[in-house]
């Protein structure tokens, strides 16, 4: 089969496709394999009762898994990483807004919350656990 | 890296050619999916504020248990991972039709634009099932001094804090006659609703045994709205896609792409797939997962 050549007057550069699929069988797996971890360290949340500071640095993992399934998903599926730098580039920083965005917006509905924990009494004793349990219902 | 020496040779930016190195229209999908990042971004920060705001907030583990046909059994997370499986196995079979389309390959394109296209629909399918059952499965929550069957909804959420169980035992007295019969109903299925309807009040709160209930107040109302209005603008980002990929599906079989040459249109809409995978990502991390 013959390969697609000078699709379109934009492209100066063009990169030879690989022949065989073996990269997206590979990244696959390796989706695969981060997504069960996740699921794992959930389920570890479920049934054991850490500590917050271990559920939320356990939780800070899980983030991190995701972020690297998404850094698979652009790189390899949808071959941001084969194209040239100015490309990468033009999409990756605009993308940078989204450490402020995440960063101002959480730590604004946290100070709200321990505001209302402050001057709203009802508030704090209607909505704190009041009872530990083991239950699955 | 012969590539990037050839390259980097190349000056981009002295005109005459795009700097990067891209078809119009597929560097415009990519701009428009940056944006549509934003807004899913913009959707998902807004529920991590109010989730922040938040003293209590429902377990995921909890809300997310059920399985078709397991019935009552409680398996946590076990139902989203094959959906998240199923959209994962779709976005294999999308890049691979994108591989075909380097290659100029008919029939490979076909072939896995039909496959990614059943995986988009067997995700829909499982997503309507999980919006039903979580909309018409009913809790029994204590509210207002009374006991209560509500489901999932916008309007209220049946997770809350477990209630204090001498607090259920007072709300037996106010709670109404239907209500009891279904909650007694569930635990005593080879009771026909009629015998039960016909019982006094309380002889259905002695066959209640309230410790083993675990009755649960009535958790952030936020939590229905964000579930929904989340999971379904990203439903309907894969109910648009599977429709694009079937048109796309059409066109490749008539031999369109072959004429032109090149699978390029291809390529732009195994970007948008990919983008919906990608939003899944973030769905199943913050909504079932944290």
């Amino acid at each position: 089969m013959e390969l697609q050549q000078n699709v379109a007057t934009e492209i100066t550069f063009h990169h030879e496709p690989s022949n065989d699929t073996k990269r997206i069988w590979r990244t696959f797996w390796v989706m695969l394999f981060i997504t069960l971890i996740e699921l794992g360290l959930g389920l570890l949340l479920y049934a054991t009762d850490w500590p917050y500071n271990l559920t939320l640095a356990t939780k800070g993992v899980i983030v991190i898994l995701s972020f690297a399934k998404a850094f698979y998903i652009v790189s390899i599926f949808m071959h941001l990483g084969d194209e040239i730098r100015n490309m990468i580039v033009t999409i990756v920083v605009p993308l940078l807004l989204f450490i402020w965005f995440i960063c101002a917006f959480l730590m604004d509905g946290n100070s709200y919350k321990n505001l209302r924990n402050d001057y709203d009494k009802h508030f704090k004793e209607s909505t704190t656990v009041k009872q530990k349990s083991n239950s699955n219902h | 890296m012969s590539s990037t020496t050839t390259t980097n040779k190349i000056k981009w930016w002295s005109g005459g050619k795009s700097p990067f190195n891209m078809e119009y229209g597929k560097l415009m999908m990519w701009y428009f999916l940056m944006s549509d990042a934003f807004t899913f971004g913009a959707f998902l920060i807004s529920y991590g504020t109010i989730r922040f705001s938040q003293n209590f907030w429902p377990d995921p583990n909890v809300v997310f248990n059920a399985f078709p046909g397991a019935g009552h059994a409680n398996l946590p997370l076990a139902f989203v991972s094959v959906m998240t499986f199923i959209l994962i196995m779709s976005s294999v079979t999308m890049v691979l039709a994108v591989h075909a389309g380097h290659h100029r390959n008919k029939k490979g394109v076909v072939k896995w634009m039909a496959w990614t296209i059943v995986g988009g629909l067997a995700f829909l399918g499982c997503q309507a099932w999980e919006w039903w059952h979580l909309i018409t499965g009913t809790h029994a929550v204590l509210a207002d001094g009374k006991l209560e069957l509500i489901g999932q909804t916008m309007r209220g959420n049946p997770w809350g804090n477990l209630a204090d169980v001498n607090l259920v035992v007072d709300a037996l007295k106010n709670t109404s006659h239907e209500t009891l019969v279904s909650m007694v109903h569930e635990h005593h299925q080879n009771m026909t609703h009629e015998t039960l309807m016909g019982m006094s009040h309380e002889q259905l709160t002695g066959m209640l045994n309230v410790a083993e209930l675990h009755i649960r107040e009535k958790g952030p109302v936020a939590f229905g709205g964000y579930f929904y209005g989340i999971t379904g603008f990203h439903g309907f980002h894969v109910f648009s896609g599977v429709v694009i990929n079937i048109i796309m599906l059409i066109m490749a079989q008539k031999g369109v792409f072959e004429k032109r040459g090149h699978y390029l249109m291809i390529e732009k809409v195994g970007l948008y797939w990919h983008f919906v995978d990608l939003v899944w990502v973030f769905v199943f991390l913050c909504f079932y997962l944290i």
